[in-house]
């Protein structure tokens, strides 16, 4: 099984190299860009077959290492 | 009087403050490998600045749960007197002995140069040898120092103040000018609740003597030696 999991910057939260990115997009002429926000993607490979332990695992995870839940949200998508 | 300097791969300031240590304390600190599970007993912790796992995930992040983070952080909760400097600073938020977070800093720049910082409060074990209000010049070397906390975290920092070093200019005003990473309310320094445990971004121990061109960093340590002599 495999869990994907984003995290990303809470909403109010500045995120500078969201806007750098958002800044370099206009300079190449992607005028449609409203807005950039940038994160993470991590990608684990889990042992067994139960999603529902496997999500619990995962949040357990996100709490203790892969977020920080000061400043970051963590979205987390279980695949078999 | 005797410290402990702990050193996580990647610590690259640990032989600094121990020589800073050794000549403001006149005893050389014990050096203790992230490895290792138990604190020799010791007065005082003193997380270096550098780059712990290659700043791998978010600075501080894997420091944090190094082994020997297990024993720092009973020993903090018990009272042992901590500080972190830099990289120290960050391990500290990570590992939830001091609240916020440190995130990059505002201009996205590594910045690296002497700074000029208001000392907010001279009631804390490592700043008593300070004034209060006092401008000094320590220089800070980081790139995700930019000091960020919900407002209710921020209010209570201040209210009790905690804020311990501000940024600001050459005369002590906190300006926006003067706030080298965007940290909120210019803070470059705080303690926990009881005082004991203290994070900072700029690097004392690279100011304790003439030759470094300033010795603003040296009362750190001097203040240290009274309370924990």
């Amino acid at each position: 099984m495999k869990a994907r999991v984003h995290v990303t910057l809470k909403n109010g939260v500045l995120d500078p190299q969201g806007k750098a990115v958002h800044h370099a997009l206009q300079g190449l002429g992607f005028a449609g860009v409203e807005d950039v926000r940038q994160g993470k993607f991590i990608e684990i490979e889990l042992e067994g077959t139960d999603v529902e332990k496997a999500r619990s695992d995962v949040k357990e995870m996100c709490e203790k290492l892969l977020a920080n839940t000061v400043i970051e949200n963590y979205d987390i998508d279980i695949v078999a | 009087m005797k410290a402990a300097v702990i050193v996580f791969p990647g610590s690259n300031c640990d032989r600094d403050v121990q020589v800073a240590l050794q000549k403001r304390m006149g005893t050389a600190p014990h050096m203790v490998w992230h490895r290792e599970t138990d604190l020799p007993k010791t007065d005082l912790i003193v997380l270096p600045g550098g780059f712990s796992y290659g700043d791998y995930l978010r600075c501080g992040a894997m420091a944090a749960n190094s082994p020997i983070m297990r024993a720092v952080v009973a020993a903090a909760k018990a009272g042992t007197p901590v500080l972190g400097i830099c990289n120290g600073f960050q391990i500290l938020i990570e590992s939830g002995l001091l609240p916020g977070a440190l995130m990059r800093n505002r201009d996205l720049k590594f910045i690296c140069k002497d700074v000029t910082m208001r000392v907010e409060t001279t009631d804390t074990i490592f700043t008593s040898h300070y004034n209060n209000g006092e401008v000094i010049t320590i220089p800070v070397a980081h790139h995700d120092g930019n000091y960020f906390a919900d407002n209710e975290t921020v209010k209570r920092l201040e209210g009790d103040g905690r804020v311990v070093l501000r940024y600001s200019d050459a005369e002590g005003n906190i300006t926006d000018d003067a706030n080298i990473n965007g940290s909120v309310n210019n803070i470059a320094g705080i303690v926990d609740e009881e005082r004991r445990i203290f994070g900072l971004m700029p690097h004392p121990e690279r100011v304790i003597e003439p030759l470094h061109r300033g010795t603003h960093g040296a009362y750190m340590f001097d203040s240290l030696l009274e309370a924990l002599a």
